[in-house]
């Protein structure tokens, strides 16, 4: 079994010393998308929103998918550093200063999609100083900007020898904070007393065990992606670890994705939003089901679990990419499913205005949006590139011990 | 020049302390000017406004005709929100609503506006306090400190809010409107501040059969207050516990 408590050993870490050329090369391509993300950000503040595929029905889109995905994903890559410091696994600690990094970087990427899409981004800093309590919006901007400070110091207690007693404790803090920031964004949703596919706690478990899969989903693929260019080894004994890990996780989001639709289906008051989820919605049923269940859920499940399962490191990778796909789907079909339903404001009555009263909404994103979104992940990805490069974040190797 | 071998551990706090000067500089002024530039006028007009009164509306549906949309035109007018052709992002304050029995065919047209709820989820739910209610009931957005989050359009029960989804031209004086942020019924405050009745009220008295009414909720002697205790009324989606200001007979 493996020592839960070991001595604080000292971290071996490294940069990330790609060659020139290519590390260059990254930087170009993730600091342009970045840059057309902002323009078309620009262009939708420009001419205003009805240039997108958002409207009085839609309110939110595609901008809100990739956020609430990056920002849920931070939160859950800031939880490999957990498993070492909370839950006293050693093995993970190498990994624990990037994954402070790469929580970072997510959050960062998913609040400028965020405050991009704003109809008044030039209103931050109203935001940032007038505040209504009563919002789970107005907590999450603390959630938000405190997990960045959080994570900092953690990073801080990490890399700086002096500060190393106080990892753990910052560790703790950090996991704390997580735990609350992926249960108010949850709530964001869950708090919506009109619409019927929200108003419900459980959305709140349902995000935090998403936020694990996504980050552990992000953390893998970029693990791989630093294997294959030679930067940092990673043996399959890491690999079985962190595959077994997510298979757990697209469990447990299939469990609570379970447990809410058969609560919807056991009201009858919420018998209409659940068969248009689940059977009448046309794409958004389609998304739920292959996108949602089948490669989000059960193909990971069993890649990990049936056969060679998590051994074999390409099934892992696999895996990894079917959890990213299955959480863009579910929260595509939270998102955008749960307000093309309409509102119900005569239960049991057929009813029909201009203002689109009592019809299935449609929405068809924008390139805008989509760009906008992929800005995110950019910024993301840019600031992964240049603080790996420029501090000691990065593990020397994850290679198999002789 | 010689080189001092020992490392200089200074450099690390003039570095901590420039830093925390450096962001101390940028963030300041912007907070001050902030303050400063709040315009006194434009914070809302709240003097005089005494919770002693509620505002509300009562509509009568027996009354209301299908097809008659003067209440919606006249808002229309007089708010300034026609649209641009594009029904699904042009706003609609108030709109007028069918609705069917489906099992036997029973059938009503009525107007649907803010319902200017005394617990309202769109207060409750706006991140900066934007959205607010006035101590007489209504319910207002402070266009000055709407972010544009859209977060009370997923929250309003009703689906009585727009976002401005275009630059405006040639707005009211007494009604501004602003891209970006979000927009709904405010009960013509602007008249009822000075005495008056709101439009939709005033247009459905002059042109169609006087299907709505206006008035104080909580003075018994008022008209509405007394129609109220003469027959009953239902609020919509009730069960949310909104406590509406808007009350519909005859559904």
């Amino acid at each position: 079994m493996e020592a839960r408590t070991k001595p604080a050993s000292k971290l071996s870490l490294r940069v990330l010393d790609l060659a020139g050329p290519t590390y260059y090369g990254l930087l170009v391509i993730f600091a342009t998308v970045a840059g057309i993300g902002l323009l078309a950000a620009w262009d939708m503040e420009h001419n205003g929103h009805w240039v997108t595929g958002m409207d009085n029905q839609i309110v939110w889109g595609i901008p809100h998918v990739f956020a609430i995905f990056l920002i849920l994903g931070a939160s859950g890559a800031l939880n490999v550093a957990s498993m070492s410091s909370v839950f006293g696994r050693s093995a993970y600690k190498p990994l624990a200063p990037f994954s402070a990094l790469l929580a970072i970087a997510m959050l960062v990427g998913g609040l400028a999609v965020l405050v991009l899409d704003l109809g008044r981004p030039d209103r931050l800093l109203v935001a940032m100083t007038s505040y209504n309590f009563k919002s789970i919006f107005a907590w999450n901007i603390f959630l938000y900007t405190g997990l960045l400070v959080v994570a900092g110091v953690y990073i801080w207690t990490m890399l700086e020898h002096r500060m190393n007693r106080f990892a753990g404790a910052a560790g703790l803090v950090a996991f704390a904070w997580r735990l609350a920031l992926t249960t108010g964004t949850g709530l964001i949703f869950g708090f919506l007393i009109a619409r019927e596919a929200y108003d419900s706690a459980v959305l709140a478990p349902l995000f935090i065990a998403l936020s694990f899969a996504i980050g552990l989903a992000v953390f893998i693929l970029v693990l791989t992606a630093l294997d294959a260019s030679g930067v940092v080894p990673l043996g399959s004994d890491m690999t079985r670890r962190l595959g077994r890990l997510l298979g757990i996780f697209a469990a447990t989001v299939l469990y609570f994705t379970t447990v809410q639709h058969l609560t919807g289906l056991y009201a009858a008051e919420h018998a209409a939003v659940e068969r248009f989820i689940l059977r009448d919605g046309g794409a958004i049923t389609a998304i739920f089901w292959v996108g949602q269940v089948l490669v989000g859920g059960l193909l990971p499940l069993a890649l990990m679990f049936l056969g060679e399962g998590a051994a074999s490191r390409s099934r892992v990778g696999l895996a990894a990419g079917f959890v990213v796909i299955g959480a863009m789907a579910l929260l595509y079909v939270a998102i955008i499913g749960g307000q093309a339903f309409p509102l119900s404001i005569f239960p049991g009555m057929e009813v029909s205005s201009s203002f689109f009263d009592g019809e299935i909404a449609t929405y068809s994103p924008s390139l805008r949006e989509g760009l906008l979104g992929l800005g995110g992940i950019s910024i993301a990805a840019t600031i992964v590139l240049i603080g790996s490069r420029v501090l000691r974040f990065l593990p020397k190797t994850l290679a198999d011990r002789p | 020049m010689t080189l001092d071998p020992k490392p200089d551990h200074s450099r690390r706090g003039f570095l901590g302390a420039a830093l925390t000067l450096t962001a101390g500089l940028a963030i300041v002024p912007g907070v001050i000017l902030f303050e400063v530039a709040k315009p006194k006028a434009a914070q809302p007009s709240t003097a005089g406004v005494t919770s002693k009164v509620r505002w509300g509306l009562l509509i009568d549906t027996n009354k209301c005709e299908p097809g008659c949309d003067a209440c919606v035109t006249a808002c229309k007018t007089e708010h300034g929100w026609e649209g641009h052709g594009r029904p699904r992002t042009d706003p609609q304050w108030i709109r007028k609503i069918d609705i069917r029995d489906p099992k036997f065919g029973t059938e009503r047209s009525l107007p649907v506006m803010c319902q200017h709820c005394a617990e309202p989820p769109c207060v409750d739910v706006c991140p900066t306090g934007a959205s607010f209610k006035r101590a007489d009931g209504i319910v207002l957005v402070d266009k000055h400190t709407c972010i544009g989050c859209r977060y009370c359009m997923m929250a309003c029960p009703y689906k009585a809010r727009s976002f401005v989804h275009e630059a405006q031209e040639d707005q009211k004086t007494h009604s501004p409107r602003g891209k970006g942020t979000v927009e709904g019924c405010n009960l013509c405050v602007h008249r009822v501040d000075r005495g008056g009745t709101p439009a939709c009220v005033e247009a459905c008295a002059a042109e169609a059969k006087g299907a709505i009414v206006f008035g104080d909720l909580n003075d018994p002697k008022s008209d509405i207050s007394k129609r109220l205790a003469r027959y009953p009324a239902t609020r919509l989606r009730a069960d949310l516990g909104t406590d509406n200001g808007v009350a519909y007979q005859g559904l």
